[in-house]
């Protein structure tokens, strides 16, 4: 991979920091009036999630880092690793648990999701903004109290839990933001 | 647009007040200057290289020798490469000489001059405070800027987390350090830092203070932690400025920028006889960009560099 320079900065792009894959939140050009310009600049670390603060010599370069983000289709998990497919060439790749993350919560089989590779090999997973998915557990309904507010924990058959309204029954199908972990609405089939 | 034309107006009638004479210098010229950390854009005329200026400095320089006195000029400039949320590469820029007065008279009148723009615009009085270069290190860092070594700045810039500032010039580290840390803990409102010290004078006269310290006669202004503005009790000596330019070309060779040669006629000015003066110039932008509460000066150009 190659290296960027300061003034090729900007956010999205990807750089190798002490040792680890980086993504670009912010670049911000300072410069004293008679001095040396620099770059203060906000980097996510993509292993550790962390956002940490840089400041470089405008100028300097930093060795690029191979990230890649592509769109896969998820497959299964044999409870060592996540599987993914890419759709056009049906490769496969293994994610582990650390590289899956809280996404694990959220997938179902054929879910298309995000899959950041690193070297080749997936990074961090992203589930699609939106799913549906079966509640398995949950408090016995409340008929007739769809006015009110009011909501009671409910699990998903994919293991994550959510706050639903309370007229809500085990067996039906909710829609989730999985950004927030908030319902968004029942869905009927 | 509309609160731009105001400024200007007001900027103007503030001068006109006072009976300092608005004069109008050239922005192209065969040379420009020798900063180590400025870069002018470079221009093509009839075949000859020439130069955007960083600012009419040499000009109004050329000027006050020739006696005309008091002047100011509110006119573009242009930095090579300076562009993020506080620089465009093309800026408006306010720059004016005092002739007889020293550095904290200017200082007086800058005070009064923002104080007056901000007054037309918020209808409020301005809180306006001046600190010593000095005190600013001392209360942040508990280090004198002026008698540090330069391997304790070296090592406060690395303990501050900049790890690759280890080689760096006393006057990198002193700029990082105060842009870093001391720049965003700023009092809010208007802020004038004084006694620079004396690796960072450019063009300012320098002097020993009480306590032994070479110091430079530069003053900076800040107005709510945004730098504003830049003066000096200027410097006449024109074989001291001629030794100045000289390193600044050679720091130039070595860090393979761009090679500048020394203005002569700005030399030659400087030998008949600069008269004592101060002189200070402010980012008009910038100062618009508070005026109005915006965080970037794109906000305040109707084409940025951007959109140009």
């Amino acid at each position: 991979m190659g290296n960027y320079s300061t003034n090729e900065f900007r956010s999205g792009l990807k750089v190798m920091l002490d040792g680890d894959p980086c993504s670009i939140l912010d670049n911000e050009f300072v410069k004293p009036g008679k001095g040396q310009a620099f770059n203060r600049v906000k980097l996510r670390n993509l292993k550790t999630g962390r956002v940490l603060e840089k400041t470089f010599k405008s100028g300097e370069s930093i060795e690029a880092a191979d990230v890649m983000d592509s769109e896969m289709q998820y497959l299964y998990e044999d409870g060592d690793f996540w599987y993914f497919m890419e759709p056009n060439t049906f490769e496969q790749h293994q994610a582990t648990e650390t590289a899956v993350g809280d996404a694990r919560l959220w997938l179902s089989e054929q879910d298309v999701c995000v899959v950041t590779l690193y070297n080749g090999s997936p990074l961090s997973v992203t589930p699609p903004n939106h799913v549906e998915l079966e509640i398995v557990e949950t408090d016995p309904g409340l008929r007739g109290d769809t006015a009110q507010g009011g909501n009671k924990p409910a699990k998903l058959v994919t293991g994550a839990t959510v706050k639903v309204p309370l007229f809500l029954n085990e067996g039906e199908v909710v829609k989730v933001d999985t950004r927030t972990g908030e319902y968004q609405g029942r869905v009927k089939d | 647009m509309h609160a731009r034309a105001e400024l200007f107006a007001l900027l103007r009638r503030f001068f006109a007040e006072r009976s300092v004479l608005e004069v109008d210098p050239p922005l192209l010229a065969k040379t420009s200057v020798t900063d180590p950390y400025i870069e002018s854009v470079k221009a093509q005329m009839g075949g000859e290289s020439s130069y955007l200026q960083t600012s009419p400095e040499f000009f109004m320089k050329r000027m006050l020798a020739s006696g005309l006195g008091d002047i100011y000029c509110l006119a573009k400039a242009f930095r090579d490469a300076e562009q993020g949320a506080r620089h465009n590469p093309e800026f408006t820029l306010l720059e004016w000489y005092r002739v007889g007065w020293d550095e904290f008279q200017l200082m007086q009148e800058i005070e009064t001059l923002i104080a007056t723009v901000f007054n037309k615009f918020h209808q409020s009085a301005i809180n306006t405070e001046r600190l010593s270069y000095h005190d600013c290190f001392v209360q942040a860092l508990q280090l004198d800027p002026h008698s540090a070594s330069l391997e304790s700045l070296q090592a406060m810039a690395v303990s501050q987390g900049y790890a690759k500032w280890s080689n760096e010039t006393r006057a990198n580290c002193l700029d990082l350090l105060f842009s870093e840390i001391i720049e965003p803990k700023l009092p809010s409102g208007l802020v004038t830092v004084y006694d620079y010290p004396a690796c960072q004078s450019a063009l300012a006269q320098t002097y020993t203070d009480k306590h032994g310290r070479q110091v430079s006669r530069r003053f900076e202004v800040f107005l709510n932690c945004v730098e504003l503005a830049n003066g000096y009790f200027e410097l006449t000596d024109a074989q001291q400025q001629r030794q100045r330019f000289t390193a600044d070309i050679n720091y130039r060779s070595q860090a393979n920028k761009p090679v500048m040669e020394i203005d002569a006629k700005l030399d030659q000015a400087m030998r008949a006889g600069l008269p004592s003066s101060s002189g200070v110039a402010l980012g008009v932008d910038r100062l618009l960009m508070q005026l109005c509460g915006l965080n970037s000066i794109e906000e305040v150009l109707a084409f940025p560099w951007s959109r140009c």
